[in-house]
């Protein structure tokens, strides 16, 4: 069973039919006990940062993240989910991530770009990176964001062009976080979806 | 590189898709998880349905509606027609929209753009606006395009950005299903002045202008009776988008 973390930000439905669609079982939950003994958790996030992880720490989910990180059973963090396995953001204020990999989130620059980065973006993969796996080069995917995490990082696995080069799919041991939406991003989001729910297994 | 999408347009009554002719004479086209479907299997980069009738009693109906096509389907879609509240905002997010298009409520009330961003973030508010030529200018227009505001279109997009939108959809009352194209004008000058990416609405009738509207600088194109009535194929239409050089998934 897949645990979608439920700590009471946006719509988390969307992520679990996507998970059924594949072909798995998954729960939506704010229950840390019932959470603590899937085969994978999902951190989804929409919204702000700051609003998002205060809402984390506040729903008693922050201990068992910090147990499966240093433990090794499969997390993935969709959006800001992935932004919060960072140090830090600095999306309206400062706000504390929950540090699992280095560097911060910081908003696209003033230039000519439209900001939020929104639609079809592709995937350029540099690393191997197992929830990457069958996943061409340059495939398209669906983003929605206005903050970004550099690609300068090891555990960056793949990223897009936008101005700059933004993480697009981030692993860390059994941590992995994607920027864009894969229960949005048609064939190639369950396909990303689909290798990472095998680890599970 | 980011790619131009295509964005068919369903116009909702509680639980079926109907498409009028310059916002009048509705006819009856389809169910919408159908046409959903459909659309995705084609192609379609996202999808947008409009709440037409927006009546309270009704809006459950819709919104179960819309849950269905959630369900279905596994690319990104907007969800407007009478959103007036931070409260719509999240029965509409709720209910598995990507994001929520605001129109007449933003501008009877423009804070609820800023509440929606705090709340929300900026990536689910489409400020919506449906404008029509007053001269050399354009006037918003409100309540299904039959109440003039007043105000200045490109100035209210101006301001609906400040406040926290995310996108624009502009929809041009004069261009509404007569396919003669979109209104270019109207797209290019929110293009040079907004920050934000522009959707264009209203008047596509042929692959061309499509291209017209990428051309000027529009970040998506939105089209409903053309793809209802298969007059474009969507697979076909962004072939021939690729060869007119464009950025197209």
């Amino acid at each position: 069973m897949i645990g979608i973390i439920d700590y009471g930000v946006g719509n988390l439905r969307n992520v679990e039919q996507a998970i059924a669609r594949a072909g798995y079982q998954a729960f939506i939950s704010s229950d840390i006990s019932a959470l603590a003994k899937a085969g994978a958790l999902i951190l989804p996030g929409v919204g702000a940062f700051g609003d998002a992880v205060a809402k984390l720490n506040g729903s008693g989910a922050r201990p068992l993240l910090d147990k499966w990180a240093a433990s090794g059973k499969p997390v993935l963090g969709i959006c800001v989910g992935m932004q919060m396995l960072y140090e830090k953001s600095y999306e309206f204020g400062e706000h504390e991530g929950l540090g699992y990999l280095k560097g911060s989130i910081t908003p696209f620059g003033q230039g000519s770009l439209k900001v939020p980065h929104i639609g079809w973006n592709q995937l350029v993969v540099i690393g191997d990176c197992p929830i990457l796996k069958g996943v061409e080069d340059k495939s398209y995917a669906y983003f929605v964001h206005s903050f970004y995490a550099k690609a300068d990082s090891p555990d960056v696995a793949a990223y897009t062009e936008y101005g700059v080069k933004a993480a697009a799919c981030v692993n860390k041991g059994s941590l992995y976080g994607v920027q864009f939406h894969p229960e949005k991003s048609s064939k190639t989001g369950a396909k990303i979806l689909s290798n990472f729910l095998e680890l599970s297994l | 590189m980011l790619a131009k999408r295509i964005i068919p347009c369903l116009d909702v009554d509680q639980t079926r898709v109907v498409k009028g002719r310059k916002f009048m004479d509705v006819k009856d086209v389809a169910d919408p998880v159908e046409l959903a479907k459909r659309y995705s299997e084609q192609g379609a980069d996202e999808l947008v349905f409009y709440d037409i009738t927006a009546s309270v009693q009704n809006r459950s109906i819709f919104y179960g509606t819309l849950r269905s096509v959630a369900d279905a389907i596994d690319i990104p879609f907007m969800i407007g027609g009478g959103i007036k509240t931070v409260e719509d905002f999240r029965i509409a997010l709720l209910s598995g929209a990507d994001k929520v298009s605001i129109n007449s409520g933003a501008v009877q009330n423009p804070q609820v753009i800023s509440e929606a961003k705090t709340r929300f973030g900026s990536q689910c508010i489409v400020l919506s606006i449906d404008a029509k030529r007053n001269g050399k200018s354009w006037d918003v227009y409100i309540k299904a395009g039959q109440e003039n505001t007043g105000l200045d279109a490109i100035e209210w997009a101006m301001r609906g950005a400040d406040l926290g939108a995310g996108e624009l959809c502009i929809n041009s009352i004069d261009m509404d299903g007569v396919k003669e194209g979109y209104d270019l004008e109207l797209i290019a000058t929110l293009c040079e002045r907004l920050s934000i990416p522009v959707i264009a609405s209203g008047g596509a009738g042929k692959m061309e202008h499509f291209a017209q509207a990428f051309r000027v600088g529009a970040d998506a194109a939105l089209a409903a009776s053309v793809f209802h009535y298969d007059e474009i194929k969507i697979q076909e239409l962004k072939a021939y988008l690729k060869d007119q050089g464009f950025e197209i998934r």
